[in-house]
């Protein structure tokens, strides 16, 4: 089981990649721009997986970031800076503001800090209707250009998908190398027990303040992502509700494990699109399927892999050492 | 200095309503750990609840009784049995994630069935103005400031003096000593969760005939009742009362003297420090650290 179980992971990832870049081809521009949205939320679910499931941080201001990684997008490249500069401006801003919300976090646990944060994706959002000279108020900014990539246009829905697309590889990469790395380990040792990660002599202040700051920095990603996906940003989308969404995402998908993000945000994205036919009903229906996945599975979808996967090791387990132990009968 | 006068009355107004919503809240926290992300849209359905009896025929007197027991009905017993109790022993995230879903749920269940529309709800105090020292007080104000001030006490009163009241103390701070005494600690549970319901039907029918019936309203108001519990202290009921006429307060003086444009950021940076610097709350006592 476990000799070929690494190739046919390998197989398995290499089929959905390749459908991923082959089969939205034929897509129309709405299934397109779906898509290309379910990339960058998986971005930002991602980040918060980081600080909420695998430093045990809880955020309600992970919607907060996107919106500073948007803006900073929408005004550096409608003033002539190219999208690339602009979303390290966004990773910068945003890691800085995140290492500061980290420091509540060396305070406050729980249900005080989901609260703390919460204030603060709150406060950003009045910032961005409020500071008009900045941000475009509840007009907004529009006309926010696409980036030229080696010399391409991505103006067109399918270049600019492959373009978030392309991004979210990069940021997979970076965080699976981030999970297996000592950081990594260091962030899941404060998630179990913050005390003993420090008599281990983990420097639990830094490592707490790292984990809001990089999860923060994906945020920001995602949210320079979303500025020229739209094309139009305003307040709206980056009120305390879409922090909510993406928490209901990184829960929903499996906080603490990799594909959480991935599985979360393709729920919360393409779900009340297939509901669509259902038509008014479809965030109903949608908000009745979380809640019973929650009473079934609080640990969220991977969660309930990740007990039949156990199960059955354990089956496997016992039925080896039933073999071994007759053998050593038989011995006897 | 009329201004203030006036200010500080509609203040402690829409604070009473705060309070009533914020001592829901923390009862639901101490008896079962439950935070409830729907308790915004708690206080919008009753009145739609209402409002669907009055358009089938009902006077608006049996509108109320209806409202309320339906409420107590789907908000606190179908909420405990269906929610929470499948829900309790997997912590309070996941928890605090299925209220959330059920915020939304809700919402869009009223936009569906109902209305995306605003709609105006009759008030069970007369409008018009009183003087009290030379200030014209809309009856209105005074009239929620009576009514939640009333339902506060009672509770107060309920918790403080009866037996009843005891039980419930007891089985919320020490549920496995209050089962060994003998109390019926799950029936005291259901019992917060009925009475959440009720002051959440009332705050609705307070604060409905001031801002309209919307599917949406519940979100300023969760969020203001959320601020006010830990503003006073989240495992204290008086704190949660004095957290909400603080909020109130706090909130009118903001937009007067501040700026309206920020005036929802002035109670937040004060949740913000006050977190910071008590985390327990202005009253609150602090809760031990598990390890």
């Amino acid at each position: 089981m476990i000799s070929f179980g690494k190739p046919l992971k390998i197989a398995l990832g290499l089929i959905v990649i390749a459908g991923l870049i082959i089969v939205p081809m034929n897509f129309n521009r709405y299934g397109l721009f779906i898509l290309s949205q379910w990339a960058v939320m998986t971005i930002a679910a991602m980040g918060l997986n980081l600080t909420l499931g695998y430093a045990g941080q809880v955020s309600l201001a992970q919607g907060a970031f996107v919106g500073i990684g948007a803006y900073a997008a929408a005004i550096m490249t409608t003033h002539g800076w190219p999208l690339p500069a602009a979303i390290v401006v966004a990773i910068v801003l945003s890691f800085a503001v995140g290492w500061v919300l980290g420091y509540p976090a060396l305070r406050v646990q729980h249900h005080y800090l989901a609260f703390v944060t919460l204030a603060f994706s709150t406060l950003a959002f009045l910032v961005f209707r409020n500071e008009s000279w900045l941000t475009g108020g509840i007009y907004g900014i529009s006309n926010i250009p696409r980036p030229h990539i080696f010399g391409f246009a991505t103006n067109k829905p399918l270049p600019f998908y492959y373009v978030c697309l392309g991004s979210l590889a990069i940021v997979s990469l970076a965080v699976w190398w981030l999970i297996r790395s000592p950081w990594g380990r260091a962030f899941m040792a404060l998630r179990e027990n913050p005390l003993r990660a420090q008599s281990l002599g983990i420097d639990t202040r830094r490592y707490t303040l790292m984990a809001f700051a990089i999860g923060s920095a994906l945020g920001g990603i995602a949210g320079a992502l979303y500025a020229p996906l739209t094309q139009y940003i305003d307040p709206v989308p980056f009120n305390l509700s879409l922090s909510l969404d993406l928490l209901m995402m990184v829960i929903v998908g499996g906080a603490g494990f990799y594909f959480g993000p991935f599985l979360g945000a393709m729920i919360a994205v393409l779900l009340p699109e297939w509901l669509r036919f259902t038509e008014g009903y479809y965030l109903m229906l949608y908000a009745v399927a979380v809640m019973l996945l929650l009473i079934w599975s609080p640990t969220g979808i991977l969660g309930i892999l990740d007990r039949y996967l156990a199960e059955r090791r354990t089956k496997a387990a016992s039925a080896l050492r039933a073999v071994a132990k007759s053998r050593l009968e038989t011995v006897q | 200095m009329s201004n203030l006068f006036d200010l500080l009355v509609a203040g402690l107004a829409t604070g009473a309503i705060y309070a009533l919503v914020a001592v829901g809240f923390t009862l639901l926290w101490q008896t079962s750990q439950t935070i409830n992300f729907a308790q915004g849209e708690f206080v919008m359905l009753p009145a739609f609840l209402m409002l669907a009896a009055m358009h089938a025929g009902a006077p608006f007197w049996l509108a109320i009784i209806l409202g309320i027991l339906l409420s107590m009905i789907l908000l606190g017993l179908g909420f405990k049995l269906l929610l929470v109790d499948p829900m309790m022993r997997h912590g309070v995230l996941p928890l605090a994630i299925a209220t959330m879903a059920l915020a939304i749920g809700l919402k869009e269940a009223v936009k569906q069935f109902f209305s995306a529309e605003a709609s105006p709800f009759p008030s069970i105090v007369p409008t018009g103005d009183i003087s009290i020292l030379g200030h014209a007080v809309s009856l209105q104000s005074i009239g929620v400031l009576v009514v939640a001030i009333v339902a506060v006490f009672g509770l107060t009163a309920l918790l403080n003096r009866t037996s009843l009241g005891h039980q419930m103390q007891a089985a919320a701070q020490n549920p496995t000593v209050a089962r060994i005494i003998g109390v019926p600690v799950e029936r005291m549970i259901l019992l917060t969760f009925l009475i959440n319901a009720f002051l959440v039907a009332l705050a609705s029918l307070l604060i409905t005939p001031i801002y309209l019936a919307k599917f949406s309203s519940g979100e300023v108001l969760g969020q203001a009742a959320f601020i006010a519990a830990i503003v006073g202290g989240f495992n204290q009921v008086r704190g949660a009362i004095a957290g909400g006429l603080l909020i109130g307060v706090l909130d009118n003086l903001a937009a007067a003297y501040i700026s309206t444009q920020y005036r929802a950021a002035v109670p937040m940076i004060f949740l913000i420090a006050v977190i910071l610097f008590r985390p327990q709350g202005l009253l609150g006592r602090a809760e031990e650290r598990t390890v």
